[in-house]
């Protein structure tokens, strides 16, 4: 064997995925009572991954359907899943679609989209070159963000405020304070809907606030939508900031996700909808995503997209979808009720109506590292370092052990 | 109300954006239409072409009698047991995708026994398609083969190569992409003292793109005598080699042999990557099943790797999508499927075979000049017939017959009704025959004969 230097031997170990770890030690953890509140997906009631009614359907009519392929998508993905999903997005009346300049390009889930937005806006937005345009990534947000858009080649990614701590609620004042000093046309990623990992979505009013500055200083919109129609059971009622931006004539990205919305985490559903100001901007805008598609996965894969373009198109489907849904976001619902009412019952320390007014899968319950290190390895209870628990993980036969952990490490650290 | 109109002739309302005093400039004006690629290109012109006997030889997959693709029927009931299994839950798989997936990607191309296999040091992660291999082996490169700093090339690709292979590498931040001689038109076949001088002079640490078998775009291939001593070279000038297998079978018929080259160098204890992709011999095209394979030095390195390659694929695409991965690991890991899949795999290059040997045998019945006997030379998907720039225009704009710029085709669209083509519906068999002369003009022509069945 030759002795020649090998060029992977200094190669560093890169800090891991906090989640992905989380995972692991979960699976490791021997204690009948462990819960997992750590990971982002949805569970029944049983603890189980759930299968969508509506997808086993239309799974099975792919599947019999004798005049379906496997030959590569276009570039930019299914024509037919590309404009359903722009429009779950943005509405069927949506002015944008109707004035024709709205397009769209398939993606590998939410990253795919959100790493394509990048790549073109690294590559075209604002000048040649944009690594040095400040991306503004909100105080906390999913950790993933940061990555996709260095890797993409953005240096300067900051935080812009968002979690007052101490309120449990919006910093407002602070988000509206870095919309107001960021450099113009600085490239801002908001949450659609369901922030991740707070649960706290500004109110229609301060999204209006929100939209002034932004228009104002020239600064980029770029939406993150993982969960359309999870956060409220409403599609519409969710997407209600991406429509109101576009009503004000923003030009924008949206990076959908539908791996939680048809619980399709493994195949990657994901679209990019772009709102220009007119079709020849779209026109050109998706000719560059093409060669950008073309260099990173060069055709997106067709299960999942098949499958929520028949479902988003067939009348029957969409409703029985639109149902799956809100049997999702009711049980998420009924588990943030009863678990602030057990927490009150019990008379833990400090207020807990923030967990009722957070929304979507997460909520940041306000549990300091320590709280959470003690929740973990006392409790074997299972939850990011931020305090984040998924709302799944929750079941009506482990939440009274949940709340009754809570309240111990409320009262016993500090 | 005052409307722009575009030049797509659809029409815009600007009256709600004009009240409320925003710029009707576009933030993307300034965004250019990007040449499409040529792929594109040449598909869309086909498309556009009313001919009522236009040709379409350059497509990218294995087509059946039909002048389809397709699934075998083995496939198609995977598929459907897939569907109805009630123990698959939807979760998120690992960024490496699915374990019994890499694990039998890995040991088709290296062989269970392979010593890098036993002695832990080989990484497998599941991918997007072959593209997705080669994004993230460039990535994984970019960021770790030279700790001080970020190494930046140079890398080296065969010319000719994929169109969009330097795109990938770019797009990875490795801006220097560089070539070396490959395809000898006067040889009609690889020139490997030009590829050998050319990589001679490559400085030491570069990464060499090598195609394992089936090359593409030519077909051309080098043989086992070559590869031997293109190793010594690479050992020598400690050059790093990225294997490109993206029809392994598909070549020779015969497994083992195809990934033979990247057998060898893992055999001398190389480092190594290799870009794999199932779509071609599983015939999923539209589900992106591919594999990147790493192959180190030592296994105290692997778990580094793999940290890296997580943190990659996160920032990529997170996680890679499940089901045709499903569907080739199921085949992979039981003995009877994998037989009768690989039966179905030497069926289509005997197929093959034999659309290259009624093409010379054509070409020689004509008298056409020169010598055809690289046609069956070459294996895989891909077929180079030495024709020049010239008399490939001629072909499309003259004979409506479409290849590649640089002269390959995909022999099978020959033996079917290409898809766009008016004839498909009648499935009629069409042989082009390829008639050329540095002095005369060059004649094609259809036939309608019967295929020998095989």
């Amino acid at each position: 064997m030759p002795a020649s230097r090998h060029f992977c031997q200094k190669v560093p170990q890169a800090t891991p995925v906090a989640v992905f770890k989380l995972s692991n030690d979960f699976k490791d953890d021997p204690n009948p009572m462990k819960v997992n509140l750590g990971v982002g997906a949805y569970r029944t009631d049983e603890g189980q991954p759930w299968v969508l009614p509506v997808v086993k359907k239309v799974e099975k009519l792919i599947v019999a359907d004798n005049r379906l392929n496997h030959e590569y998508l276009p570039i930019l993905g299914l024509p037919e899943f590309r404009s359903s999903a722009s429009k779950i997005a943005l509405g069927e009346d949506s002015p944008a679609i109707q004035e024709n300049r709205v397009g769209a390009v398939q993606c590998l889930g939410g990253t795919g989209a959100l790493k394509m937005g990048a790549e073109f806006l690294r590559r075209w937005y604002n000048g040649n070159d944009n690594m040095k345009t400040p991306v503004y990534v909100s105080a906390p947000t999913w950790e993933n963000h940061n990555s996709v858009f260095a890797n993409a080649g953005f240096k300067d990614v900051r935080p812009y405020k968002y979690w007052d701590a101490e309120k449990r609620g919006l910093d407002l004042a602070g988000f509206l304070g870095d919309l107001e000093t960021a450099p113009k046309h600085s490239i801002f990623v908001l949450h659609a809907c369901a922030h991740n990992p707070t649960g706290t979505d500004p109110t229609h009013v301060e999204w209006m606030q929100v939209a002034e500055v932004m228009e104002r200083r020239k600064l980029f919109v770029f939406f993150d939508s993982a969960y359309q129609g999870f956060a409220s059971g409403c599609l519409d009622k969710d997407a209600w900031a991406v429509r109101y931006f576009v009503t004000q004539g923003f030009e924008m990205f949206c990076a959908q996700s539908f791996s939680k919305n048809f619980g399709l985490y493994n195949e990657r559903v994901g679209n990019l909808t772009i709102v220009a100001r007119d079709a020849d901007n779209v026109r050109r805008v998706l000719s560059q995503m093409e060669k950008i598609v073309r260099v990173t996965w060069s055709n997106p894969p067709s299960q999942g997209a098949r499958l929520v373009a028949i479902t988003l198109n067939t009348a029957e489907l969409f409703a029985e979808w639109k149902d799956n849904v809100k049997t999702m976001a009711d049980r998420v619902l009924l588990m943030r009720a009863s678990l602030q009412a057990k927490l009150q019952a019990l008379g833990t320390p400090g207020t807990w109506d923030h967990i009722t007014q957070q929304i979507g899968m997460f909520s940041f319950t306000g549990l300091n590292p320590k709280q959470v290190e003690y929740m973990i390895k006392e409790r074997s209870i299972y939850l990011m370092a931020s305090g984040r628990i998924n709302m799944c993980g929750l079941t009506t036969k482990n939440i009274d052990y949940v709340a009754k952990s809570i309240h111990e490490t409320v009262v016993n650290v500090q | 109300m005052r409307q722009t109109c575009n030049s797509d002739g659809g029409v815009g309302s600007t009256e709600n954006v004009q009240a409320r005093g925003i710029t009707l400039l576009s933030i993307f004006v300034d965004t250019p239409t990007a040449e499409p690629n040529p792929e594109t290109k040449l598909l869309a012109d086909f498309k556009t072409d009313t001919h009522l006997r236009k040709v379409y030889l350059a497509g990218r997959e294995y087509l059946n009698k039909e002048g389809q693709t397709s699934v075998s029927p083995l496939i198609g009931k995977i598929m459907q047991q897939i569907c109805t299994d009630p123990t698959l839950c939807p979760e998120y798989p690992s960024s490496f995708g699915l374990p019994e997936f890499t694990r039998r990607a890995t040991e088709l191309v290296l062989g269970r026994d392979c010593h890098a296999i036993v002695e832990n040091r080989v990484l497998g992660v599941q991918t997007v398609g072959c593209t997705g291999a080669v994004r993230l082996g460039a990535e994984l490169l970019k960021h770790w083969y030279n700790v001080s700093g970020v190494w930046c090339g140079p890398v080296y690709l065969s010319s000719p190569c994929d169109d969009s292979l330097a795109g990938i590498f770019e797009a990875a931040g490795i801006q220097d992409v560089r070539r070396y001689r490959y395809w000898d038109t006067e040889q009609r076949g690889v020139g490997v003292q030009k590829m050998m001088e050319d990589l001679e002079m490559a400085p030491e640490q570069s990464v060499i793109v090598l195609s394992a078998s089936a090359h593409c775009p030519t077909g051309s291939d080098l043989s086992q005598k070559h590869w031997r001593l293109l190793t010594q070279l690479m050992v020598r000038c400690r050059f790093f080699p990225f294997f490109l297998l993206p029809a392994q079978g598909l070549c020779h018929g015969d497994f083992q042999q195809d990934a033979w080259p990247v057998r060898l160098c893992a055999s001398l204890g190389m480092e190594l990557l290799c870009a794999q992709s199932f779509s071609h011999s599983f015939g999923l095209y539209g589900e992106r099943v591919g594999h990147l394979l790493c192959v180190l030095k030592q296994s105290s390195t692997l778990l580094a790797v793999q940290s890296q390659a997580e943190k990659q694929v996160r920032a990529l695409w997170s996680r890679p999508s499940v089901r045709g991965a499903r569907v080739v690991a199921t085949v992979l890991s039981n003995p009877a499927h994998h037989v009768e899949w690989q039966e179905g795999v030497k069926s289509m290059v005997e197929r093959g075979i034999l659309v290259r040997e009624r093409l010379r045998e054509k070409l020689r019945l004509l008298g056409c000049p020169g010598s055809w006997d690289h046609l069956i030379q070459q294996g895989g998907l891909y077929c180079c017939t030495g024709l020049n720039v010239q008399q490939v225009e001629f072909l499309e704009k003259r004979r409506h017959i479409y290849l590649h710029p640089n002269g390959c085709l995909n022999p099978q669209f020959c033996l079917a009704a290409p898809p766009g083509s008016l004839q498909r519906r009648h499935t009629p068999k069409l042989a082009v025959w390829l008639c050329l002369s540095t002095h005369r003009i060059i004649r094609v022509s259809c036939l309608r004969s019967p295929l020998p069945s095989l």
